[in-house]
């Protein structure tokens, strides 16, 4: 080394920059690594809208279909079932739905789109467990209330129209996935009404 | 001619100066208990996990279709398959049983305290990476239990608000717990974190020699250079690096004082190993659990969702908190707090005989606390048991708290100078 004058500022001006553009470079490559674990195309089709007959269910029957892996619980409620719905409004964490929990179009106080049907995702919003439709038995749960959702893991409850009961681990409400009616006994799941 | 080809190393790489400074030359204190045993063993079980597991993987399957099945064919049909899964499986839980003791001995005697701060910080780490570990290898054998387990924890990271739903999608590779996800665990608990766990143990080892080890009475062998009369030092020879800074006391060398007593150890705990791997190797459903003899169902959950035995404490503490967020942080805090042990403890005093009968209760109640959410968290939850595991989640919390008031101005008794006879 010969013993030449240093400059010191441009030493650090370009120290500096050469970090700078270094450090450019080591976030652009690590793009391909992290986005590498998204879903693939592949997961990607796989959670495509799915297609169910609901033509067949008995009141009160409850009928679980998959959507993206997870189960969708399809209950057809009865008349005693939707009557009893605005019985426990003071039990319940999140009575009007104020969560959005819901597409806007069940956003209504038996959270679907026909009273009639209930179409709710079977994962408990605490911790993803399946919760167990508790038919005509549920007032072991809840004094007062015959149907309803126990989850078996955190003992989470939650009524007919999957809304959660207060005290209890689960802080929301059952999600109810985007749906639609497309004709008379078919249900989709995955395209709102509307969207089609 | 062996003397000749030692040389020939030596001038090219330190082996005899390394062997002599970490090991026939390394000062110990001569008051080793079986407490000590535990580092060394965690060191036996790593090995075995490596060694078991590298030759699990050879048949193993890694995909959402085979998995199950391929370790079913390392059970039934490779010959002593059998022996290197529950090698692997009742290693996991042996090394939690050791890291714990580990740990324990560490809070029992202050070798957390100054000058062992970051030997302390790297021990936790490879705790953290060990969790991590045991966690992505228990989603392997695809067993319905494996399958919600994990469901439960990943989506823990929901409860972060605003990127919490992406987080979770992104963390498994697709919309629910599947061969994505499965696969990338693999890959992470074969190739990253047992790479990661060797060099922390790596560091772990080098910051011990660094500091000195500590001892059940928390005295210090290293003495101020020149202050310690002849007769007085340890009659071994140490390597320079420890006698060129220090007048060593009450020291023997690690080899092969420790290596011969280590060996003791050993015995005793593959006494016990052997007996769990070969007369319970599902260690009562507390090692394997019931549920994951069952194949991973997406649509069917087991009836009580419970971690394995080692995560019990924490879990707990997640779940008596009534607030998903909350629990989750809560969860999380329980491990930080470990990690600021060192500077919770402002006392100056290490081991607990010559602490206050206050820090000896806090303690005891700190061990009551953490084996009593242990064991709640591998059972169903109920309302009298979210009680006691909020008074335990109190006590738990409570020790750091606690620890940091009263170590300030601690009553302590008096120290010895040296070893005691």
């Amino acid at each position: 080394m010969s013993n030449a004058p240093v400059n010191n500022g441009r030493r650090r001006f370009l120290t500096a920059a050469t970090s700078v553009v270094g450090g450019v470079g080591v976030v652009g490559a690590a793009v391909p690594f992290i986005a590498s674990w998204n879903p693939s195309a592949k997961a990607k089709a796989a959670g495509a809208p799915v297609e169910v007959n609901i033509s067949k269910i008995a009141t009160g029957q409850l009928i679980r279909a998959e959507y993206r892996g997870k189960p969708v619980y399809i209950v057809r409620r009865g008349k005693d079932i939707i009557d009893g719905l605005s019985g426990h409004d003071d039990l319940l964490r999140d009575p009007a739905s104020e969560e959005a929990q819901q597409p806007s179009y069940a956003t209504n106080p038996h959270r679907s789109i026909n009273p009639e049907y209930l179409v709710a995702e079977g994962v408990c919003t605490h911790l993803g467990c399946a919760p167990t439709y508790q038919k005509g038995d549920f007032a072991e749960q809840v004094e007062g209330v015959d149907y309803g959702f126990f989850c078996p893991c955190h003992g989470s409850k939650f009524d007919m129209a999957g809304r959660v009961f207060a005290g209890v681990p689960a802080p929301l409400n059952l999600v109810v996935p985007e749906h639609s009616f497309p004709s008379e006994g078919t249900l989709l799941i995955g395209i709102g009404q509307g969207d089609a | 001619m062996f003397a000749n080809l030692m040389a020939w190393f030596d001038a090219r790489l330190p082996v005899t100066d390394a062997w002599n400074k970490h090991l026939a030359q390394y000062p110990a204190p001569k008051n080793f208990n079986f407490w000590y045993f535990f580092g060394s063993l965690a060191m036996l079980v790593l090995v075995n996990q490596i060694v078991t597991g590298i030759w699990l993987t050879m048949n193993y399957e890694p995909s959402g279709d085979g998995a199950f099945a391929s370790v079913e064919y390392i059970m039934r049909d490779v010959d002593y398959g059998w022996l290197l899964r529950y090698m692997h499986s009742t290693g996991a839980s042996a090394f939690f049983i050791v890291v714990y003791l580990h740990m324990y001995r560490g809070l029992m005697y202050g070798s957390y305290q100054k000058p062992r701060e970051l030997l302390w910080i790297f021990g936790m780490l490879i705790y953290l990476v060990l969790m991590a570990e045991a966690f992505m290898g228990y989603l392997l054998p695809w067993g319905n239990m494996s399958f919600w387990g994990a469901q439960v924890i990943i989506s823990l990271f929901g409860a972060i608000p605003v990127i919490g739903d992406d987080l979770t999608t992104w963390i498994r590779g697709d919309y629910v717990i599947s061969g994505a996800t499965l696969n990338r665990f693999f890959a992470l608990h074969v190739i990253a974190l047992p790479l990661v766990l060797v060099i922390l143990v790596f560091l772990h080892i080098l910051a011990l020699h660094e500091v000195g080890s500590n001892n059940p009475e928390g005295t210090n062998i290293k003495k101020k250079k020149g202050s310690v009369p002849e007769e007085e030092k340890s009659k071994f020879t140490f390597h320079k690096a420890y006698t060129d800074k220090y007048d060593i006391v009450d020291a023997i060398p690690f080899h092969p004082y420790y290596s011969v007593k280590d060996i003791m150890g050993v015995v005793g705990f593959l006494i016990l190993f052997c007996w769990v791997m070969f007369f319970a190797p599902e260690g009562g459903g507390y090692f394997l659990e019931a549920p994951n003899f069952t194949p991973a169902n997406g649509l069917k959950t087991p009836e009580h969702i419970v971690p394995v035995w080692y995560f019990g404490p924490f879990y707990t503490i997640l779940r008596v908190i009534p607030d998903k967020l909350l629990g989750m942080l809560g969860m999380f805090a329980a491990i930080g707090m470990l990690f600021a042990l060192p500077w919770f403890d402002r006392g100056t005093v290490k081991s607990f005989k010559f602490r206050s009968k206050w820090h000896l209760f806090n303690l005891v109640q700190f061990t009551i606390c953490f084996i009593v959410l242990g064991v709640l968290g591998t059972m169903p939850a109920s309302e009298l048991a979210n009680l006691i595991g909020r008074i335990a989640t109190l006590g738990y919390f409570g020790f750091f708290i606690a620890l940091w008031f009263y170590s300030k101005n601690e009553q302590t008794k008096p120290v010895p100078e040296r070893v005691s006879k």
